[in-house]
């Protein structure tokens, strides 16, 4: 039996599918055959990516609105404070042209991958995630939608509709760094994600944000606190103020005291390079 | 549900499952077979299409998502745009196996609409999610950027001057228009479709459950076991060592084995859900290294094969010992290398039918003779009732010389009586197929105090997997090559091949050799540090050179590596000086340069491999060469040809191609151990050479006659006089042609005594590559700058193929020094199997060196997998040049790389 697959144009319509039973959201869809070798994905789908509401992004005195389906490459494209050259950078590192054409912003979130390139980019910008229900709307901080690896705030019924940046942390400049064993298509060792602002050359915010160097991406709050009211200076960054942070594993792309060691020279690179 | 799309500027309109993957509803419902299936996963890029003009992996995309779109594929793309990339393709030669072609230019089309002119930036950046595992991608991006250039069309050879011209590959148009027919594109849609019940166990007894109740449970579907398997269940490429189930009976040796096949309808097969299948597993200990494998008390893989040693390979002479004890210097070291996996973007596929009583297999392999009576043994047919017709093959580099549907869909054919197909995945191929060996090597080599070679010690342990496959030949390949192409007089090397529960190794571009050339070339650095030497001028002092003799004994009458070492010293002083001056300049990277060279044997080790060629004319005029030589990308579709055309004194567009096909095509052998352009180009000018004399005999004239076909004529002229030959008049001869001949040449070699003395190989390639790097000091990162790689391939017949050959080599190369290791049970995809993309290749500069071999035909050697061998050592001398760093286990991971900058530093 072919099971239905919904494409609403308008997200009432998707919120009313949404709480009529078990179904699967799609966006871009660039991580949901990836995760299996079958030829047909199984279950309900509600496919999201027609409805022109939820892609684009907005800015305005308020911060920045980046809608749920907006594309890496429309994030790519897109003019944007400094603060955002971090997400922006990242955004063409996700896998090639073809999974930047498709994936989403929301999507990616979503996946909640360990080794996901938008969340450290975000989490410097101090976002939040939009979730919707038919009822009603709540926002949670990146940091508390992710959960752990795969697993999200997000609950049934809910849909995330848009990130959202506050406007105090489009301030200062970003700059993000991703290392792997090859320049393309890789999951990286571990990446990093900065936004500092200066005034009168002393660091007002900083901060700081490592990625696949855990279960989730993770601020790192004491080395931003030991950044803020100080000259920005790289040598600031200690490998164990960075260590201390961050929870690695040994797998087949490298050990763990060097994703520990690679994080706090790639915190210290892209300190030295994000007001340039 | 109904999807419609947009193709051709037409709406198209679909009756299917919305929830199926669009790469399948393109294919299979609206027969775009341009789209290319590699992985399922995003990860290749090979189903690369154009969605509303943008490029997108039709592997994931939901055909409901695409509803209402407009689809650009290969084959429906046209236009100015389109034929000019096609023809750039065609020019530059960027189409070698033509898998990853579809998804190549579907990525630049995007581009090229936006910017028709780009910048070599932007191509890098555009094609950035494609992989190629044939061509280093160097031809890709000069394609794309000359797409915008007019070009002009090309011109044949005249007669005679077919070898050594960089003509097209005569086979190309299909490739670059979308019409190449690989493994999973033949054959009827409604066959059958064979899915394998595979191991999760490394090594496991087993036994079925009640399959019979299964199937009841699954109407429509055919389970076929060992038990249906009505030969021998064993095959393998060496006769007394074949040892490979087809499908498992009772023991699985290695995660993913075969234990049984279900059989039937599409929709029904592939909707099976495998893991309910009946079988009752016994786990039993495993090994998955050469030294687990080794160890006392390690659980056996095959009776009669104690110590799970499959075989040992020597060769000796002089006295290493002593002479290793008297030498001024000695270095030494241990080496690793771990299972790189052939990665061709192509899964295994095929289809399997009956005609009458004999069984036809159209699927994609390296060696279709080796297929079609391994799996007539296996099936319990004679070999004349099974024909093997090679489908396209989206690259092979080794892999495909054993057999892999073959025997699955024939038994399924047999059994069903029906045509049966079988698509592995890219899991399923990369559990199945075999790799290239992981190796442990240890060796010692000496210098006098003027910096001479004295003598050489190596003893390498090979994890050759579960299966013996090509085993022996990496046994028997290393000892004669490990010592490099230097004049070595004191020798002892050893070879192991040791089972264990890893995937079963096999052929990998170079068998063994690669492996080997590490451990020697960075033992040769230590020498020439501790000589105060130049490195490449210690190379060149210690080359062979014409007259010398190998560690075998064999005297070798034409060596060109001099030629190579020398043609790369303007390149080595310039390398060097731009390395110290970037490393002057302080910074946290450094630069540094390394060379290695390489040595090869083409064909067969000791053995005979012997190809055979038939050209043909017939009553009407065609010109038919029937070439048994399988086209992997490598070229001999057309380097054969061009071998032919000048033999038989013809134009190169007079031939007309027939096969490879066991029918059709006299035995050409295996596309391995770089022989075809060799061999079975030695066969072909000797066939060509004799029909010409045939021709000349009968029209009595001398060999400066030029001889021209046309409609049922043949022309033969010499100064002022010509006879025509009315081919109408003549009879035919079986094979329907009125004139012919068929000539087959084997390599002269000789056996290897105990002591590995002989002469193993008729023809030998040289050559030497330098490489240039960029060392991350802090996070142990590796950029390569610059490779020149000189390969003295004796004559270029086709140099636009060579060139091919060595960048794509050295893209194989550079991904086992830095990225590629093989983690069975762990990296069955490539996301975490990583290969070179186009950003990790860097500026490559071919120099081909023509030093003609007497043996070779026109003066050729072979060439494709000697281009593989010095680039990971060049590499991993550079970076020690770099950095301090010694490499002894690859890849050069970056923690390795810094672990070993560590040890460098500290002295530890």
């Amino acid at each position: 039996m072919t099971e239905a697959y919904l494409r609403p144009d308008t997200l009432d319509e998707a919120l009313a599918v949404l709480a009529d039973g078990e179904t699967r959201i799609a966006a871009g869809c660039t991580d949901l055959f990836a995760a299996t070798a079958r030829k047909i994905l199984p279950g309900r789908t509600l496919d999201i990516s027609r409805i022109p509401t939820l892609r684009g992004i907005l800015h305005d005195d308020s911060g920045l609105t980046i809608g749920a389906t907006t594309t890496w490459t429309d994030i790519a494209t897109a003019e944007l404070p400094p603060a955002c050259r971090g997400l922006q950078l990242a955004a063409r590192e996700v896998g090639g042209p073809q999974i930047q054409n498709r994936g989403t912003i929301a999507g990616n979130l979503c996946n909640a991958s360990p080794a996901a390139d938008g969340v450290p980019p975000l989490l410097t910008l101090d976002a939040q995630v939009v979730l919707r229900t038919k009822d009603g709307e709540r926002s949670l901080p990146l940091d508390q939608f992710l959960t752990g690896p795969r697993r999200t705030a997000r609950e049934a019924g809910e849909i995330v509709v848009a990130i959202r940046v506050p406007a105090e942390a489009l301030e200062g400049a970003g700059h993000f760094l991703k290392l792997g064993a090859r320049r393309h298509l890789v999951i990286s060792i571990a990446m990093v994600a900065v936004r500092v602002s200066l005034v009168e050359g002393i660091v007002q915010q900083a901060a700081v944000a490592v990625g696949a160097c855990g279960p989730v991406a993770v601020r790192l709050t004491q080395l931003e606190k030991a950044l803020v009211g100080q000259p920005l200076d790289p040598h600031l960054v200690t490998d164990d103020l960075v260590a201390q942070a961050l929870s690695p594993i040994d797998d087949v792309r490298a050990d763990a005291p060097y994703r520990a060691h690679a994080s706090a020279e790639l915190v210290r690179r892209a300190l030295a390079q994000v007001t340039a | 549900m109904t999807l419609s799309f947009t193709i051709r500027g037409e709406r198209q309109e679909v009756e299917t499952d919305p929830h199926r993957r669009l790469s399948e509803v393109l294919r299979d419902d609206l027969g775009l077979k341009s789209v290319k299936v590699g992985c399922d996963a995003g990860d290749c890029g090979a189903c690369t299409v154009l969605i509303d003009g943008r490029q997108a992996c039709a592997c994931l995309v939901p055909a409901g998502q695409a509803d209402g779109a407009s689809i650009e594929t290969l084959e429906t793309w046209s236009g100015g745009a389109a034929d000019r990339l096609r023809d750039a393709f065609l020019a530059e030669g960027a189409a070698q196996c033509g898998i990853c072609t579809p998804g190549m230019m579907m990525a630049a089309a995007e581009l090229l609409s936006a910017s028709p002119d780009p910048t070599e930036d932007e191509v890098r950046t555009a094609l950035s999610g494609v992989l190629c595992r044939c061509t280093g991608y160097a031809s890709i991006v000069a394609a794309v950027l000359s797409a915008s250039r007019p070009r002009p069309a090309e011109t044949m050879p005249a007669p005679g001057q077919s070898v050594g011209a960089p003509v097209r590959r005569l086979d190309g148009r299909p490739k670059v228009d979308g019409t190449e027919m690989f493994g999973a594109d033949v054959g009827p849609r409604d066959a059958l479709v064979v899915r394998a019940v595979r191991s999760p166990h490394f090594h496991a007894a087993f036994t079925l459950g009640d399959t019979a109740a299964w199937a009841v449970e699954h109407p429509g579907v055919t389970v076929l076991t060992a038990a249906d398997v009505p030969g021998v269940n064993r095959f393998g490429v060496i006769p007394h060592l074949a040892d490979q189930p087809a499908l498992a009976d009772g023991i699985v040796r290695h995660l993913g084995e075969a234990v049984a096949l279900v059989v039937g309808e599409a929709s029904l097969v592939e909707a099976l859900v495998l893991s309910t299948f009946p079988v009752t597993w016994e786990a039993h200990p495993y090994s998955l290294t050469e030294a687990e494998g080794a160890k006392d008390g390690a659980q056996l893989l095959h009776e009669g094969r104690p110590g799970n040693l499959l075989i040992e390979g020597r060769v000796s002479t002089g006295d290493a010992e002593t002479a290793l004890a008297a030498s001024a210097h000695v270095a030494d070291g241990t080496f690793r290398t771990s299972y790189v996996e052939h990665a061709y973007i192509e899964p295994e596929a095929g289809i399997a039918w009956l005609e009458g009583d004999t069984l036809i297999i159209a699927a994609c392999t390296q060696a279709p003779v080796m297929d079609r009576d391994e799996t007539a043994k296996v099936l319990g047919l004679p070999p004349d009732r099974v024909r093997i017709i090679p489908t396209a093959t989206g690259g092979g580099f080794g892999a495909k010389l054993d057999l892999s549907v073959q025997p699955l869909i024939g038994l399924a054919a047999l059994k069903t009586g029906k045509p049966c197909r079988m698509v592995w995945g890219r899991g399923e191929s990369m559990l199945a197929s075999t790799k290239r060996h992981p190796g442990t090597m240890t060796a010692r080599i000496g210098a006098d105090a003027e910096g001479r070679i004295t003598a050489m010690r190596f003893d390498g342990a090979f994890n050759t997997g579960a299966y013996a496959s090509w085993g022996p030949t990496v046994a028997s390949r290393v000892p004669v090559h490990a010592s490099g192409p230097y004049r070595t007089p004191n020798y002892r090397a050893t070879a192991r091949a040791i089972h264990t529960n890893g995937p079963t190794s096999g052929a990998f571009r170079g068998f063994g050799v690669p492996q080997a050339a590490i451990a020697q070339e960075v033992l040769y650095d230590d020498l020439a540090l501790a000589l105060g030497m130049d490195r490449l001028a210690f190379r060149r002092a210690n080359a062979f050179v014409d007259g010398d003799r190998t560690t075998c004994g064999q005297t070798l009458p034409s060596v060109g590596l001099a030629d190579c070492l020398d043609a790369l010293a303007p390149h080595w002083e310039v390398a060097l000086e731009a390395a110290e001056a970037h490393n002057r300049g302080g910074g946290v990277t450094r630069r540094g340069v390394g060379v290695a060279s390489c040595w090869y044997g083409c064909g067969n080790t000791s053995l005979p491999n012997p190809s055979t060629v038939r050209i043909g004319i017939t009553s009407a005029g065609r010109l038919c060469l029937h070439q048994g030589a399988t086209d992997i990308g490598q070229g001999s579709n057309t380097v054969i040809a061009q071998i032919a055309a000048d033999a038989l004194g013809v134009p190169l567009d007079a031939i007309e191609i027939v096969g490879p096909d066991t029918a059709l095509t006299p035995d050409c052998g295996k596309t391995s151990a770089s022989r075809q352009t060799f061999v079975t180009g030695r066969a072909a000018q000797a066939a060509g050479e004799a029909l010409r004399a045939l021709i000349l005999r009968q029209t009595n004239l001398p060999e400066t006659a030029s001889i021209r076909l046309s409609a049922g004529r043949l022309s033969v002229e010499d100064g002022g006089t010509r006879q025509d030959i009315d081919l109408a008049a003549l009879t035919s001869d079986s094979h329907g042609y009125v004139l012919a001949a068929e000539e087959t040449y084997d390599p002269p070699t000789t056996a290897l005594d105990a002591d590995g003395q002989g002469a193993p190989y008729a023809v030998y390639g040289f050559g030497a590559q330098l490489a240039e790097v960029e060392v991350d000091m802090a996070l142990g990162t590796t950029r390569v700058l610059h490779i020149a790689a000189a390969h003295d391939l004796g004559r270029a017949i086709n140099p636009t193929l060579a060139r091919g050959q060595v960048e794509g080599g050295i893209a194989q190369g550079l991904g086992l020094a830095l990225m590629e290791e093989f983690v069975p049970g762990r990296t069955e995809n490539l996301h975490d199997y990583l290969i070179p993309t186009i950003g990790d290749m860097p500026r490559i500069t071919p120099i081909l060196i023509e030093k003609p071999d007497p043996e070779g035909p026109f003066g050729a050697r072979g060439l494709g997998e000697h281009v593989l061998i010095p680039t990971a050592p060049a590499i991993l001398n550079a970076i020690r040049h770099a950095s301090g760093a010694r490499i002894t286990h690859v890849p050069a991971l970056p923690h390795r790389v810094l672990a070993a900058i560590g040890k460098a530093r500290h002295g530890t």
